[in-house]
């Protein structure tokens, strides 16, 4: 399991990294998602996997048993986050493109 | 556990309950919102002397425990704590004179020229205040997007060509950071188990040596985000133009939002990398000496080439935050009571002048401008460069004898010449290098630092440079230029922010001191850590809990 995670957020963050490099702004916000997505895993990662665990502690029970609460609460937090600046950024794109009359980031094709 | 503790959260609570009572008032009634807006800023600003007189007079352990405000009542590394101290006291003073200044000069005109501006600007306000107090790194990223969502929305203030442009490249690169921001801490969350401050300082130096490269990676991705923020070379090449294109009262309050990065870069380098016997202890500070240097020349060099005002004032962003990063970089305690000191001086006049400037500009031909300026500048005219809006006061007489006057101020503060502020803040820091110990004229002082000393004065030569030329240019040389019709209200938060750095200069003295307890209290962390370990849970009295 921890080959796929990190396969899946090598993957995400390449293609992530490669797309915001690229002069769309579809593309940019595209990589910015995937790369947002990476992170989320990365942080869902620090805290050990584990499969079938709850997160919620109760008396009597071993705490080997548990998995790690924390960077659950965290990815939640940056999910909701990063889905509203991508939003607000979406928003900005499409304002750029009215105005520029062009998606290219720089607001103007290159010759 | 009295009713004045619970001042330590106004300053977020009072921003967020104004700006979403905002959000409820029609946007036709412009001057309710106004009223409202700047009630609650004057607040904050009450509110901000009421802690910084706290904290000036945190002399022990039992009152910087009282400084320490659980939220959510969880003892401290597992709760969310916020701490007042006298460095996010002196912030968040700072915060609230800058967004006084910012909110009045908006309201001659600015505040009218798109939707929802006094709602974003308390969200900013809060932001700003949260990412000062809190003590929690997660908190702190929390406080950074709110920060930062609000600055996006401001930046967009006005519309225009010119500002969606410069707001999609701010846009793209602060969200690039943000994701940098977590990647760093969930590194260092991953290798201590911790996101309190407090906590994180105690157990990074007993981090074993197979895991302090992965601290150390992280601490590193989380200092690129904020210097990211503060704006070191070479991270910084959005900041000019996005700073150049918001309006001036936006450009005034964003003045302090890369100053955010510098202190959360001196906090953290302070906090946890600070003592001596972790292994990790100075991590980091080569690189905010070199990258510092790095960020003062292009500044510099930005600030000679600028041909219009706006861009001068925004490589003059960068050449403080070059100066700061490189005082913290050299790790000295002298050094750094210097750095806050020019930090605060900085701050104020850099503010100010991203607000002259548009008074400046305004009496100034359009087409001359237009060939005398860079075109990624002023790509397109301003759309709301009607004159209209006389009934919010009088028009300024004498206008560009008081406007030269300001100017004049803000080119000596930016130059650090006496007799104002800037000249005490760069003396300081610079006597503290020559004198590393203070008075000891022997000990030989080494080569780079000589480098720096030339470096800060060669900035502070480039600076009256460009503002002369600018200055002869924008004053004495404009024959055909217009009188520009300037309101009172418009012209008295520049005054403010001057009056400030004039007070700085007369009490340099007890403000000298003050940094210096300020810097002491940040070189040895074991207050802090201690007052928030023992900062005693509401309702459960005398119960002290350890970690």
């Amino acid at each position: 399991m921890e080959f796929i995670l990190s396969l899946g957020i090598g993957v995400m963050t390449g293609s992530g990294v490669w797309l915001i490099l690229r002069p769309r702004t579809y593309q940019v916000i595209i990589g910015l998602s995937l790369l947002s997505y990476a992170v989320n895993l990365f942080i869902f990662g620090v805290g050990g996997l584990k499969v079938n665990a709850p997160a919620v502690l109760q008396d009597g029970v071993d705490i080997s048993a548990y998995t790690d609460p924390v960077p659950q609460a965290l990815v939640l937090t940056a999910i909701v986050i990063g889905f509203a600046t991508t939003a607000l950024f979406l928003v900005v794109l499409l304002a750029a493109r009215g105005l520029t009359g062009t998606d290219h980031v720089d607001g103007r094709e290159q010759p | 556990m009295n009713l004045s503790h619970h001042l330590i959260i106004a300053p977020i609570l009072v921003p967020l309950a104004t700006g979403a009572l905002l959000l409820l008032i029609d946007e036709r009634q412009r001057t309710v919102k106004a009223l409202v807006g700047l009630g609650s800023t004057l607040l904050l600003f009450v509110v901000a002397l009421g802690l910084f007189r706290f904290a000036a007079s945190i002399d022990g352990p039992e009152a910087a425990q009282q400084g320490v405000y659980l939220l959510g009542n969880w003892a401290a590394p597992f709760g969310i704590v916020l701490v007042v101290d006298r460095l996010s006291a002196l912030m968040l003073v700072l915060t609230a004179t800058l967004a006084i200044a910012a909110l009045i000069f908006a309201l001659a005109r600015w505040h009218t020229a798109g939707a929802h501006f006094h709602s974003l600007f308390q969200f900013l306000l809060m932001g700003l205040n949260g990412a000062f107090l809190t003590g929690d790194l997660f908190n702190l990223f929390v406080f950074f997007e709110v920060m930062l969502a609000a600055s996006y929305g401001l930046l967009l203030h006005g519309s225009g060509l010119l500002r969606v442009k410069a707001g999609l490249h701010y846009i793209a690169v602060n969200l690039a950071a943000a994701l940098l921001f977590l990647i760093g801490v969930s590194l260092i969350y991953g290798v201590t188990g911790t996101l309190n401050m407090a906590d994180l300082a105690v157990r990074v130096s007993t981090v074993g040596p197979e895991q302090r490269m992965l601290l150390e990676a992280g601490a590193g991705i989380l200092g690129v985000a904020f210097l990211i923020k503060a704006g070191m070379w070479p991270l910084n090449f959005w900041l000019p133009p996005a700073y150049t294109a918001a309006s001036a009262p936006v450009a005034g309050i964003f003045a302090i939002m890369s100053k955010v990065g510098i202190y959360v870069v001196l906090r953290l380098s302070l906090l946890v990398f600070g003592h001596d016997s972790s292994a990790s202890s100075g991590f980091g500070l080569h690189v905010l000496l070199v990258g510092g240097l790095a960020t003062i020349t292009f500044g510099a060099i930005g600030v000679l080439a600028s041909q219009a005002l706006g861009r001068l004032a925004g490589f003059s962003v960068l050449v403080s935050s070059g100066t700061l990063l490189t005082a913290i970089g050299m790790g000295s305690a002298g050094i750094t009571t210097g750095a806050l000191f020019y930090l605060v001086s900085s701050t104020l006049t850099i503010s100010a002048f991203f607000m002259l400037i548009e008074l400046v500009e305004r009496g100034q031909d359009a087409g001359a401008s237009v060939l005398a300026v860079t075109m990624e500048a002023y790509g397109d005219a301003d759309p709301d460069e009607e004159e209209q809006e006389g009934d919010l006061g009088f028009a300024m007489p004498g206008t560009m004898a008081v406007l030269g006057i300001c100017f004049a101020a803000c080119g000596i503060l930016l130059a650090g010449l006496p007799p104002l502020s800037g000249f005490v803040a760069k003396f300081a820091m610079l006597s503290a290098m020559l004198n590393p110990i203070g008075g000891d004229t022997t000990a030989t002082i080494p080569g780079y630092v000589w480098f720096v000393v030339f470096l800060v004065i060669l900035s502070g030569l480039a600076a009256l440079i460009a503002m002369t030329r600018s200055g002869i240019r924008t004053f004495w040389a404009s024959m055909e230029g217009t009188e520009p019709r300037v309101l009172v209200i418009e012209v008295a938060p520049v005054f403010l922010l001057i009056a400030a750095t004039l007070y700085l200069t007369v009490q340099a003295g007890p403000v000298m001191r003050f940094m210096d307890d300020t810097t002491r209290a940040l070189t040895t962390p074991q207050q802090y850590i201690e007052a928030v370990f023992d900062a005693r849970r509401a309702g459960v009295p005398g119960t002290e809990v350890q970690p």
